[in-house]
């Protein structure tokens, strides 16, 4: 019963404190978590290419750099490439504009959060889309390939007509998990103090001491956002697919 | 290259691996335990039991493992129950214990589906076999069931373990001081990240290469029926040609 009551008083200055401002707070919250969601996937996607490219191609050397990529950022913790990335950078940044005279011997260059935080998070997405990305290649027919190749395709025209097509089709699933993945790391970049969901959770959990409340509004708005993406990757799952499928 | 710096600051993070390997192995462990005790829950068919696996898993799995951390350490000491409770208390005012529940909970939810997925996989003819033979259901689980079943999850289960490793760094942000924290205490002090940060990498890039590698010798060592044949030593050899 205790608890009931307890539940209650909750409930009722959830409402207030909701009501009071940090909801609106809360709503900027999500947006920024989706747009460092976004521009990470993004920098995946085009890093991802690239090193699933570099791990099938027939050259050791690619190979195993590309090898070494997906190794080192699926085993790192994401904190520490994130701290990698922002406090690395602020060093780095610090050390470039000290040498050159910008700022003074003792000043301190910080390292963008949100650029520090999204290519953290871009790079770790990255070593999971490449192996989407190679994964889906090798799911393409050998002999779509060597009738490209007999048809006297160039590599560019192969890529374009055969293998894009067919590989962004069948990565559509699997970029679907890394999506999911991608906006579960960003909370981890609350740390380095981009203003996402749950930076804002924190910060009204620590000025207005409910931190209960805040942390699983927190949790269930992150909740919506991997389950509302789930129909729109099934969507695109239908849409990329559609020629695969028997019409009705 | 301050070769000094790189050797105390590696011994220091090292300092604090057992720690790290403290938080992980109890998680893993607790988790085990719990993701037992879903998929049982899910397998036996049990509408309730369907309805509750499948909420737990969209709730530990929707949502970051970070807020989940925050909720348990920051937001369940907001209940009066709570902090009065004798048994509750003590473990939920620990930062260490609330690491460890927290994660428990995660790789639960994930682990469970990997269980689920496993049974599912067991070929119905191998199950149908058993039957045929006359063995009791018990036996039937044991014998052919489970032996099956866990050779299927194993290379997922391999997967999540390493997820878990990473997962540990997390008890740095409720100030625990295992190696992510011990690193982060370094940097602090000595304004090096980069190099600090490279130390820590390495030793946890180790930590999961040797995990994946033990887990790989597990999976060898369980599925010698699916490799193939060893190579005929004293194969016969067509007789050259002489002139």
């Amino acid at each position: 019963m205790e608890f009931l009551s307890d539940l209650q008083a909750q409930v009722s200055t959830a409402y207030e404190l909701l009501a009071a401002g940090w909801g609106v707070q809360l709503l900027w919250g999500i947006a920024w978590t989706l747009a460092v969601t976004m521009v990470s996937m993004l920098i995946g996607a085009m890093l991802g290419s690239l090193v699933a490219a570099a791990k099938l191609s027939p050259r050791g050397g690619l190979r195993f750099i590309g090898e070494s990529y997906t190794t080192v950022f699926r085993g790192e913790p994401e904190l520490l490439i994130i701290y990698l990335f922002y406090y690395g950078g602020t060093q780095v940044l610090t050390g470039v504009a000290r040498s050159t005279g910008s700022i003074g011997s003792t000043d301190i260059l910080n390292m963008p959060s949100f650029l520090g935080g999204v290519l953290a998070v871009g790079i770790i997405s990255g070593a999971y889309q490449a192996e989407v990305f190679r994964g889906s290649f090798l799911a393409i027919h050998r002999g779509e390939l060597e009738a490209a190749r007999a048809y006297g395709m160039s590599a560019w025209l192969r890529f374009r007509l055969v293998i894009m097509p067919q590989v962004l089709r069948l990565a559509v699933p699997g970029l679907g998990n890394v999506w999911q993945l991608t906006i579960k790391d960003s909370a981890l970049i609350s740390v380095t103090g981009v203003a996402e969901l749950m930076l804002t959770a924190n910060k009204a959990a620590r000025s207005t001491h409910h931190s209960l409340l805040f942390y699983t509004v927190a949790g269930i708005l992150y909740l919506v956002m991997t389950s509302v993406s789930t129909p729109i990757f099934e969507k695109a799952e239908r849409y990329t697919s559609r020629s695969f499928t028997r019409p009705k | 290259m301050d070769f000094d710096f790189y050797l105390s600051t590696m011994w220091s993070v090292l300092k604090a691996l057992p720690l790290t390997l403290e938080i992980w192995f109890f998680g893993i462990a607790f988790g085990l335990v719990i993701a037992t005790g879903l998929t049982w829950l899910r397998a036996s068919g049990h509408k309730l039991g369907e309805y509750f696996t499948r909420a737990y898993v969209f709730i530990f799995r929707g949502s970051p493992l970070l807020v989940q951390l925050y909720l348990i350490y920051f937001g369940l000491s907001q209940f009066d129950f709570v902090r009065h409770s004798p048994i509750l208390w003590p473990i939920l005012r620990d930062p260490m214990y609330c690491t460890i529940v927290a994660m428990a909970l995660n790789t639960a939810a994930y682990e469970s589906e990997i269980f689920r997925g496993a049974l599912r996989a067991v070929p119905v003819g191998q199950i149908e076999a058993a039957k045929a033979f006359g063995m009791p259901a018990f036996t039937r689980f044991r014998l052919v069931t489970l032996p099956i079943a866990l050779r299927l999850a194993l290379p997922a289960y391999s997967t999540e373990i390493i997820l878990m490793t990473k997962a540990t760094a997390l008890a740095s942000v409720v100030t625990i001081m295992e190696m992510m924290g011990t690193a982060q205490k370094i940097q602090h002090d000595t304004f090096r990240p980069i190099e600090v940060l490279t130390c820590a990498g390495v030793i946890y890039l180790l930590l999961n290469l040797s995990i994946a590698r033990l887990f790989a010798w597990v999976e060898y060592r369980l599925s010698p029926h699916l490799r193939p044949p060893p190579e005929q030593s004293q194969q016969i050899k067509p007789v050259p040609e002489v002139l």
